[in-house]
Parts: C-alpha cells; structure tokens; sequence
C-alpha cells in the first residue's frame, strides 16, 4: 500500500456510498484511489477513481459538485461522518488531500435527512430548501421605482451583520449534521439578514411566521441546541443567526401576525 | 449580408429612452397569455425570470444545478461597477460608457453600451432594495473600490463574494415568483435544443437530468441566458458544468454566433499544480489595488524565497510598462504581460508558470487588519489551495481563460437573427467588445436581465399571437428524436478513452494554439487537430450507464461533443480575424512595445458566423460598427 509514500503519492482505500435511484436500497462499496497527491483535491481524488472505474466497465459514482471553488454548494457528502469532511470553513471541493496520509480509508456518504432523498449514490435532492426561500425568504421589492441606494444609510456593523448572514451557499451540510435534521440555521441565517436591514423589516414577522411553517411542512425538523449545523457549516454561519430567528418570532407572536398568516391559509 | 444592429440614431444620451418609448407595449391583460423560455438562472437569466413573471408574463425557467441559485454568477469576486459617481472623482454615465467602449478595444455596439452605463445605476438602487448587504462605510453609505482599467473607483461590493450575493439578490425575486405562481422552475434540466418553426424560435428540448427524460417546452419566446464558453480550453475559472451546449444548439438552429474569437484570459488565478487538474480558481482582480505584480530580474534568484530577493532585483513590470495603470491594468494587457515574463524565463513556482503578487507594501501602509478585511476570505482561499500563507509571502498567479466576450449576436433589442428568439449576459456577444473590464460582467448580466429584456421583449411578443406552436407540432417530434438519437449514439460507440480524455486534449490543445497569442500558423494548425480529436470522440469515446437516470457521463459527452464542434468556429473567427484587438492576439500584429494592434480599416465589425454543418465552412455576415461618440484611437493605457 504505501509503496508511493516516499514520493509523496497515496493510495486511499474509500468506502463509498451506492444506490441507484430513490427507491432502491443502497451499500457501501469499496474501492482504492491510487497515486492520490497532496495537491488534489477531495473531488479530484473522486475523478480518479471513476476514470478507473469507466475504464473498468463499471458505473462511476454520482457526485454533485460544480463550481469547485466553494461558493455554489453543490458538493455534498458525508467524509467519514461528518459533512464536508470537518474541516474548518470548508467545502468538500476545497478539501485538499493534503489533510489525509497514505493507507487512510475514508467512508464517503451522501447527506442523510428526511427532508433530502437520495437521487443517486452521493447525489440528493435539496429542492426543500428552495421552499424555504419561496415561502418568504425575500424582501418583495419589485423591479424599478426604487429609492436611490444610499437614500437610507445602513450603518457599516448592521451590513457587516448582515453580510455575515448572508454567506450562507445552501449546501444543506447543516441539515445533514443536525440529528433532528432541522434547517434552522440556514432559515435563520436568511431571516436574520433581512430583519437587519431596514428594506427587510416592514416584511419581517410575516417572513419569520411563514418560513418557520415551511420548514415544518417541507420535513425538516426542530432545534433542539446541538450546534452540530454550525460545527459543520463550510461558511461559518454563527447559530446567534438562531437565536435571532425566536427573537424574531416571539416578535411575530406579539404583533398577532402569525396567527394572521394562519389564517389566511400559508 | 450585412447585418443590421437595430441601434437607434440619433443623440446617444437620449437613444434608450427614446427607443423604450418607441416600443410595443403588450396588455397587461394580455401577458399572461404569453408564455417564455427562459433557460439558466445566473445574473442574467434569473433577473430576467423574476422580472417578466413580474410583469404578469408566464414564465418557465431551466437550469441544471439543483437549484437556480447555483449558477455560476455565484462565483464573481470583485464587484458591480455603476456610474453613481459617488465618490464624487469624476465619474459618469458617460465615462462608464467610454471606458467600457476603449475597454472593449472599439469592437462593441456605441448604442448598447451607453444602455448599459445608464441603467447601471438602477441596477445598485435594486439590488439594495432587495437586502444585497453591499459594503458600507462608517456613516452607513454605499462604499467602492476602483478595478482594473478605470481611473475611478466605482465599484460596489459585498467582502469579495458580489456575485453570489447578487445572485441570492436575484434568486429571492424569482423565487417570489415561483411562488407566485408565475415562474415554474425546472432544476436539474438540460437544454439540448432550439425548436424553431416557420423561422421563429418557439422551444426548446429539455433533458432532465434526474430521470432522462426528453421532452420539448413550447413557449412564446426563448430567452438563453446560458453563460460563457471558457471551458473550451478545459483548464478554465467556470464551473465544470458551464458550456456552450444551449448556444451551439441554437447556433446549430439558424443563430449567427459573433466574434467567437474574443475570450478573457484572467490574469489573476493560482497557478496550475498539475496533470490531474479539473479547473483553475480565480483570485479577485481587486487584489490588484493593493498587491504589487513583480518577478525576479534576476534567473539565479528564481529559486530563493521572494522575500530574499531585494527590491532592486525585482521588476514590478506592469508598473514600470504603464506607470498611470500601473497594476491596474486592464486584463488581457496584465495576461499578456505576465505571459511574456515567464515565456522570458523568469516565471516563479512549478513549472515557472507564475508570477508574484505582493501585498508587503500594502501591509506595511495600511497594516495586516486592513487588508484581512478587505481580502481576508481570498487569502483564506489561497492558503487553503496552495498551503501557502500570502501574508507571509507573495501569493502565485498566472492567467487562466475566464469569460468570453463573444456570443450568440443579437441585436439592440437582445434578440437573436431567429425572431423569438432572445440572448443575455455572458451568452450574447454585445457590449464588451474584444475586452470586458473588470465588474463589468455583473452589470451587464443584471442589466440585461432586469432592465433591458423586460422592455424589448414586449416589442417581439406584441406582434405575435400567443400559443402558435403546439408539443405536437412536427418540428418538436422532430427535435425530440435528434436529441434522443444523440444521447443513443454516444452510448453505442463503448469505446475506450473517456469523456474526461478528450475533453482534456481539446482543451491542452486550444490553450496552447489558440490561447493568449494566436498567430496563423498556431490556427491553422488548431483547424487540423480539432477535427482529428473530434472524429475520434466519436468513435472511440466511452460513456457508461444508461440514458434513463441520472449519468453525469453523458452530460459530460454531449457538452464536449459541442464543444469538438465550437471550438472550431472559435478557432476559424481567430484566423480570420487579421488583427490583435482586446483579448484577442495575434503575434503578428503588434506594435514595438508588444500592444496589440487593430486594424480599423479592415476589421471594424462584428463578425456572425452562420452554422453550414458540422466541418463544414461556416458564412460569415458582418455587422459594421460605427463610432460617433468615442473617437477610434489606439487604446492607450500607458
Ligand atoms: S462544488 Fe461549488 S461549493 Fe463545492
């Protein structure tokens, strides 16, 4: 096996997820990367194995990935457990193979939730989150006849709060480490954004009460404080983006909207 | 023929307005009745998406990342530029527009870009109405930065992630859509097709990518909003599924596609490490406020550690060649440049491939704080790629192909020569002429999307009668089974090289002769080894699996074989195009000092090719370009 160490090179032992659509039962499958270098990257190292694996005759495995820079949160699975891998502000296709050594076996598995079935192998559906977003996870301001951009001025610690919100890329890794499988912290994240700022406030307890509906309605579940999504979030979205989200909704309580909102059917 | 760019006459200052008056309105009452296409949902495609469902028009949308906030809008750095003048250093609409013209090397429409200038500005006022945490200064207003190729600082941000949250900006408004019930959004769909009948453009063929299904859309109009086609040198800053696949459909279909030849190669990316690489990440071009371009003067200094190199023995070149841009250079000149230092000899890292950029300076001025603020998460980037601490020591870059500026053509109207159908951002080829210049890309996907296409697709939609074209009209059968015999095909030839292979060798092979210096022996030689290497795909390439789920090596094999066709034409235009302009250089001609030397005489036009057949000589039609408001000169920026 390590015949390659002295230059540098490794060969891995990968323990990968397989299933071949939604409804069929899946397995681990083992499989080896060789003369991996330090410099790869994670899904690098991934492309290795499924050339070999075409050449082989066999069905590579099925991966989301596409920007391959960390910003669009397409990459997603579960390295050896954790999502991402568990290394600090990092996204899977950011992960270079300099982190492992030669010999390591590494168990490869895709997000696992109840609110993200398996499309394929390593490959799930996250359409959940997008109705979150659809719910009511914008300011309703249509195009044109907009006030001039610095007509309100938003203090530099309110956008930078803000900002911090809104890094968030939806990769759903927050979903996939939280053992209730709750989308708090990308729901607060967004939520506490636009309450921030003042073009997002009129709108605010409207917003909380119908995103907070969504998730209950789209099968994520509750927060019950592990602070696992924020351990594993590649951003490092800050779970006081939660607290705000209950700030917000006792808010919401208190001016009646939610009930409201109830009632008129969201 | 010579193609007619619809631009308005007249004094340019009131050219849009007046147009926009002149323009067909469609009833409200009647929006709903059209239906459009409108396919990727980046800057350009999902603000288009947002705003007609706005507007009360049925929309359909297509991406094929699993949700349209992933396209790869998302991953722009640096910034938006506008001409608010903020700053109050001189700016104007009508500077952005001459900088952007100059910029452009004179290869862009007048008309267009003064559009473009003048609705920048809206574009700032929306985006923060819809809670886009641009950055701000202490007193709570809008802050900017200055980017390469302006001698103003009219940039706007958000830390170095602009695109993506435009992007998020722009996915909220049409996600209230969606939800609104006017936009109906396919994720993880594919186009693979134009239908045109009698002419116009009237759907397109889809294969979603979770089940394999084909399946034809009907609509009203087509909207491709598609992006770029950098990954034609394989090695490239786009997203590994960017491709030039829904434009060369529908250049294949009857569009013209213009000046295939312009490509932006990116001076500021790491550098390549080595053979298995998939794609280059880029470094904001912002970097270059504060960083300082140099390599070694010295070759026995090649190998020391750059902070032994004493500041006599480093030659900050782009200083010392354009002391008033300095390293603020417009792109190609700062690509072409680091080119030549390292075809010299005197490149830096592996494969002295690299030049530094240097940030010692700044830090000692401003301190480390300033610039983590400014730069921290680039930094961060860098590190996490290249194990290397850039506040410690100069960062690496080299230049990586980016973004193209050439497209499908269309006209002022952003429709295509196929009526019906329409073409924004990246994928059209209309203001930025041979050169984009920094955070110009944003604008104008914004621009086209918010504020261009909302007004002119009236014009097209109120001549029509909504509904013409059925699913069962026979061009959509039609469609239908080429699409299907295509994906057959590439699954019967079970050959024995890769997708990954081939894509990889017409990539290594248009870097190297169709890249950041073309000359006509490079070309001709191109125009040889592409058909060789597409005639081998198709014979020898192996695609694994079915068509009937998800298989991401078909994908792959469709968008390559595209490309074994594009790159062809790119590489035509290039040889055609007897002139260095803007991104595009011809080694043969350029003046002493190694600038890139147009030929207004011969080659003041857009050049559309018209599609003939695969291998086949494509027609070239040519739009002349006029220049009233900016005098032609040679773009100086010494
Ligand atoms: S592939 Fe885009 S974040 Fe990983």
């Amino acid at each position: 096996m390590s015949a390659h160490a002295s230059d540098g090179t490794m060969n891995l032992k990968l323990i990968v997820w397989r299933q071949k659509g939604p409804n069929e039962p899946g397995k681990f499958e083992t499989y080896e990367a060789r003369n991996i270098t330090p410099h790869h990257s994670f899904l690098e190292m991934m492309d290795v194995v499924n050339e070999d694996l075409i050449k082989e005759g066999k069905e590579p495995i099925v991966f989301d990935h596409d920007c391959r820079e960390g910003i669009c949160g397409m990459c997603s699975a579960v390295v050896n457990g954790v999502p991402h891998g568990g290394f600090k502000r990092t996204t899977l296709c950011q992960l270079h193979m300099r982190k492992f050594k030669d010999g390591d076996a590494i168990y490869i598995e895709p997000w696992r939730s109840r609110a993200f079935p398996i499309v394929k192998d390593l490959m799930v559906d996250r359409g959940a989150l997008d109705k979150l977003i659809q719910a009511a996870g914008y300011i309703s301001a249509h195009t044109g006849g907009v006030p001039d951009g610095n007509a309100t001025p938003i203090g530099k610690r309110t956008a930078d709060y803000a900002m911090d919100a809104a890094e968030c890329i939806g990769c759903g890794a927050c979903v996939a480490a939280c053992p209730n499988g709750a989308a708090m912290l990308f729901a607060g994240a967004k939520i506490s954004q636009y309450a921030e700022l003042p073009q997002g406030q009129v709108e605010a307890p409207e917003r909380v009460a119908a995103m907070i509906n969504a998730m209950a309605e789209n099968g994520f579940g509750n927060c019950t404080n592990h602070y696992e999504c924020q351990a594993a979030c590649p951003k490092g979205i800050d779970v006081k983006f939660i607290a705000r989200m209950n700030r917000e909704f006792v808010k919401a309580l208190a001016q009646d909207k939610v009930g409201a909102l109830a009632q008129s059917g969201k | 023929m010579i193609l007619d760019g619809k631009a308005p006459t007249g004094k340019i200052q009131d050219s849009w307005d007046n147009y926009r008056f002149e323009l067909k309105l469609v009833n409200p009452a009647n929006k709903r009745k059209f239906k459009i296409l409108v396919v990727g949902t980046g800057l350009a495609g999902a603000s288009a998406a947002a705003t007609l469902g706005e507007l009360g028009y049925n929309v359909e949308a297509f991406c094929y990342q699993d949700s349209p906030r992933r396209a790869h809008s998302i991953a722009a750095q640096g910034g938006i530029n506008a001409a608010k003048s903020y700053p109050n250093d001189g700016d104007s609409i009508y500077r952005l527009f001459y900088d952007t013209v100059k910029g452009g090397d004179f290869r862009a429409r007048e008309a267009d870009v003064w559009r473009l200038a003048q609705v920048s500005n809206n574009i700032i006022d929306q985006c923060v109405a819809q809670g886009v945490p641009f950055a701000r200064d202490y007193a709570g207003y809008l802050d900017n930065r200055s980017f390469g190729g302006a001698q103003v600082s009219r940039t706007f941000y958000a830390r170095g992630q602009t695109g993506q949250q435009l992007l998020l900006g722009a996915y909220s408004a049409l996600s209230r859509q969606i939800k609104a019930g006017t936009v109906k959004m396919f994720p993880r769909t594919e186009m693979l097709d134009l239908v045109v009948v009698d002419g116009e453009a009237k759907g397109i063929t889809i294969r979603d990518l979770k089940t394999g299904e084909i399946r034809v859309h009907v609509g009203d109009a087509v909207v491709l909003a598609s992006g770029g086609y950098a990954n034609v040198f394989y090695l490239s800053t786009n997203a590994m599924g960017c491709s030039v696949t829904a434009a060369w459909k529908a250049h294949k279909k009857g569009a013209f596609f213009a000046n295939p030849c312009y490509t932006q190669i990116h001076p500021t990316c790491i550098p390549q490490a080595g053979d298995y690489q998939s794609k280059l990440t880029l470094m904001s071009e912002s970097l270059r406020n504060d960083g300082r371009i140099w390599v070694p003067k010295k070759k026995e200094d090649l190998n020391k550690p750059a902070n032994q190199i004493p500041e006599e023995d480093r030659d900050y070149y782009l200083e010392r060649k354009y002391p008033s841009f300095g390293n603020l250079a417009p792109r190609d000149i700062a690509s072409r440049a680091a080119k030549e230092q390292c075809d010299d000899g005197r490149g830096v890292g592996p494969g002295g491939r690299g030049v530094y950029l240097d940030f010692s300076t700044s830090i000692k001025r401003l301190g480390e704080d300033k610039i983590r603020e400014r730069y921290g998460n680039l930094f961060e980037m860098y590190e996490r790629i290249t194990d290397e601490n850039a506040y410690k020591q100069p960062m690496r870059i080299y230049p990586a192909p980016h973004y193209s500026m050439g497209g499908l053509w269309v006209d002022y109207n952003l429709m295509s020569n196929v009526p019906g159908l329409f073409v924004l951002g990246e994928a059209n080829f209309s203001v930025h002429g041979a050169n984009r210049l920094g955070a110009s890309a944003l604008m104008q996907g914004l621009a086209d999307g918010y504020f261009v296409i909302p007004y002119t697709i009236g014009g097209y939609l109120a001549k029509t009668k909504p509904g013409k074209v059925k699913t069962d009209n026979p061009e959509c059968v039609k469609s239908i089974a080429d699409v299907k015999a295509e994906r057959e095909k590439l699954l019967a030839i079970n050959g024995k090289r890769t997708v990954t292979e081939f894509i990889r060798e017409l990539g290594a092979t248009m870097w190297e002769d169709v890249g950041m210096a073309r000359s006509e022996k490079t070309l001709t030689d191109a125009l040889k080894k592409i058909p060789s290497i597409r005639e081998e795909f198709w014979q020898n390439v192996k695609v694994p699996g079915t068509g009937a789920d998800t298989n991401q090596q078909l994908e792959n094999a469709g968008r390559t074989a595209d490309f074994l066709e594009f790159a062809e034409l790119l590489t035509r235009d290039a040889l055609h195009r007897n002139e260095s302009c803007g991104g595009h250089f011809r080694v043969e001609h350029q003046y002493p000092d190694g600038e890139a030397k147009r030929d207004d005489e011969n080659y003041c036009y857009s050049a559309a090719w018209e599609f003939k057949g695969v291998g086949k000589e494509p027609e070239l039609h040519k739009e002349p370009l006029k220049f009233e408001n900016v005098h032609l000169a040679v773009r100086s920026y010494k």
